[in-house]
């Protein structure tokens, strides 16, 4: 058995037992649904409602209904795009990448922040998908044969490297997260005693028994995805990056795009596991399993990554101003002293100066100060993308074609109806799915469970 | 007709001890169930180690060759075309743009290949009956199955032998 040091904060509060673990998430499954969550459920599913009007009237009118003008092509479309892709990638950060640096916090918190992950994606696409008008002719990003009446597609374009990168993405993490799904629906299957209930979590875990061999080949499967799933992660935002990047618009045509991006993606992301877990783990009492030193974990990393972010930030301005092209230091003159300047200090003050905070331990160890921050840092996340997109495309080379981007109401309505989406999507997991990994939380139980550690000690 | 004894434990270590008993005493363990992985329990009971990892790699090389040929097939020999200044005349020449759609697509064929090989090799498929002797095994009990046609001792012997470790419950069954 592995040992862990006594000075080390427990993971698992409380005198807790395999049993309790099991109780503690499958309770609230076979329980009836708590009042707050109808609530919730019910205002979610009205956004997410509006928003599929919303999408429903702009596929039937045509891409006029947003704000886009002939010099601002891309806008609310793409940065939300960004932006949810983004918040996807603290799943599989946490999933993956931790797992290959034996990080046993990971535990707590991957289940939720996977489904995260998927659920983010899922909104993502939506944009790449919607955004092209018609989008029944949408299966032209494969690639085709020229008897459809059309090329083959681009393999040099990033676009193209899009469709491959977030197709393999979503793919990939869901069936990593399914993976680890089984054996605990099979817990649930046992415990379930409702007969409807009980087969559907019978299909779900597809017959797992817990077999000694089948622990051993489930143990490689998680270790081998969370190996090629890491630089999965790191690719798909390096691609969407380059988006932007491989284009000769100012501001866009950028080398340091893909690694500012990718911490970018990855201090959204967390700031949005913090924001949903805080509300969860009171919600459905799992205080004993993520607690303020999980939060704290995740706020260094918060740290660090929102570091990196602002360093790229000051780079940027820099470069403009050292590379002495007069269209990029005039691209970001205008970002930040143009007429979407206060998105531009907006962006700065909630992704540069608020993650500093956290170097204060009073702050970083708060719930109440980690979740307005989380919420501070996912609107200047968004900002980020927008100023990125908006700033560069509204004033180019030609004065003459400069104009400005005003979003609409169905711009404002999609981007809340994929908020509305995501929730009512989170919502339904929290409520029908293990919330926490039960079978990797029962491993270290004994090493890092508080009552076995205090029990090691004497 | 043979015996089939279902060994129940409370506890993993508790159950990694009694196997090391029991299989040093000459005893065959045909399974265990287990909740969450026992780590350890395998050479115990002799499980090798999966051969899962190496074809999680034949999958990436399938997908790679698949990838890289396809776009050599669309971008080079069937309609090279000159997109922006930058024709496509050679694989060599537009092998850098293709790397993404190359590390995508392996990626994309080793995470499916080998979780379809899971799935297949485990007997792990929608819809198949559970078969873990009792629901507890996937909550907080450890269940050791060792059968008397795969041992040279016989059922009083073993019945013994399983009685002196440090067991829950113990169930006994009958079967063909």
């Amino acid at each position: 058995m592995q040992r862990e040091s006594a000075i080390r904060e427990p993971l698992i509060l409380g005198h807790k037992t395999y049993k309790d673990i099991t109780d503690d998430v499958v309770g609230p499954i076979m329980g009836p649904a708590p009042l707050g969550w109808k609530i919730m459920i019910t205002i979610s599913s009205i956004i997410a409602i509006y928003g599929i009007v919303s999408i429903l009237y702009l596929l039937g009118t045509g891409v006029g209904v947003w704000g886009l003008n002939k010099t601002v092509g891309w806008a609310w479309d793409i940065t939300n795009f960004v932006w949810w892709v983004g918040i996807g990638h603290a799943g599989t950060l946490i999933s993956a990448v931790l797992l290959l640096f034996r990080q046993k916090w990971r535990m707590a918190i991957n289940r939720s922040a996977e489904a995260m992950t998927i659920f983010a994606v899922i909104m993502a696409a939506v944009f790449p998908g919607i955004h092209m008008g018609r989008i029944w002719l949408a299966y032209y990003v494969f690639p085709l044969p020229n008897q459809f009446g059309s090329l083959w597609v681009n393999f040099n374009s990033p676009l193209l490297w899009d469709v491959f990168a977030i197709s393999t993405y979503f793919s990939v993490s869901l069936v990593f997260w399914y993976v680890g799904l089984i054996p605990d629906f099979a817990t649930i299957r046992d415990r379930m005693v409702k007969p409807l209930p009980k087969k559907i979590y019978g299909i779900l875990s597809f017959g797992w028994s817990g077999r000694a061999k089948h622990w051993n080949r489930f143990e490689e499967l998680s270790l081998v995805l969370a190996g090629i799933a890491t630089p999965l992660v790191f690719s798909v935002h390096s691609i969407v990056s380059m988006d932007f990047a491989t284009s000769v618009i100012p501001g866009w045509h950028t080398t340091i795009f893909p690694p500012y991006f990718v911490s970018g993606a990855v201090f959204s992301g967390f700031a949005m596991v913090q924001t949903l877990l805080l509300v969860m783990r009171k919600a459905y009492k799992l205080e004993s399993y993520i607690h303020i030193k999980h939060v704290e974990y995740m706020n260094i990393v918060i740290i660090v990554t929102g570091s990196i972010v602002g360093v790229a930030y000051l780079t940027e301005l820099f470069i403009s101003w050292y590379s002495g092209v007069e269209y990029e230091s005039y691209a970001f003159i205008n970002r930040f002293s143009g007429p979407y300047s206060i998105a531009y200090w907006t962006m700065m003050t909630c992704n540069v100066i608020s993650p500093q905070l956290f170097w204060i331990k009073k702050i970083r160890r708060s719930f109440i100060a980690t979740f307005i921050l989380s919420i501070v840092v996912n609107i200047g996340m968004w900002f980020e993308r927008y100023v990125i997109i908006v700033t560069s495309l509204h004033r180019d080379y030609l004065p003459s074609s400069w104009g400005e981007f005003i979003p609409t109401a169905t711009d404002v309505g999609i981007f809340l109806g994929t908020l509305g989406i995501f929730l009512t999507l989170f919502l339904a997991f929290t409520r029908f799915f293990p919330v926490l990994a039960l079978n990797e939380l029962k491993t270290i139980l004994k090493s890092s469970g508080e009552s076995y550690r205090n029990k090691q000690v004497k | 007709m043979k015996k089939v004894f279902h060994v129940m434990y409370d506890d993993d270590e508790k159950l990694l001890v009694a196997a090391r008993e029991l299989v040093g005493k000459g005893i065959h363990v045909n399974e265990v169930f287990s909740p969450f992985p026992i780590h350890g329990i395998d050479p115990v009971i002799g499980i090798k180690r999966t051969r899962l990892a190496i074809t999680s790699f034949m999958y990436a090389m399938t997908g790679l060759t698949i990838a890289v040929s396809f776009m050599w097939y669309t971008m080079i020999s069937d309609w090279p075309m000159n997109i922006g200044g930058k024709p496509s005349f050679s694989l060599l020449e537009n092998l850098p743009a293709f790397i993404p759609v190359t590390f995508e697509f392996s990626v994309l064929c080793a995470a499916h290949g080998m979780v379809i090989t899971y799935l297949l090799r485990n007997g792990t498929l929608p819809g198949m009956p559970a078969t873990n002797p009792d629901p507890r095994t996937t909550d907080n009990m450890f269940v050791m199955e060792i059968t008397t046609d795969s041992n040279s001792l016989s059922a009083e012997e073993l019945e013994t032998a399983i009685k002196n470790t440090a067991l829950f419950e113990l169930s006994i069954k009958e079967s063909k």
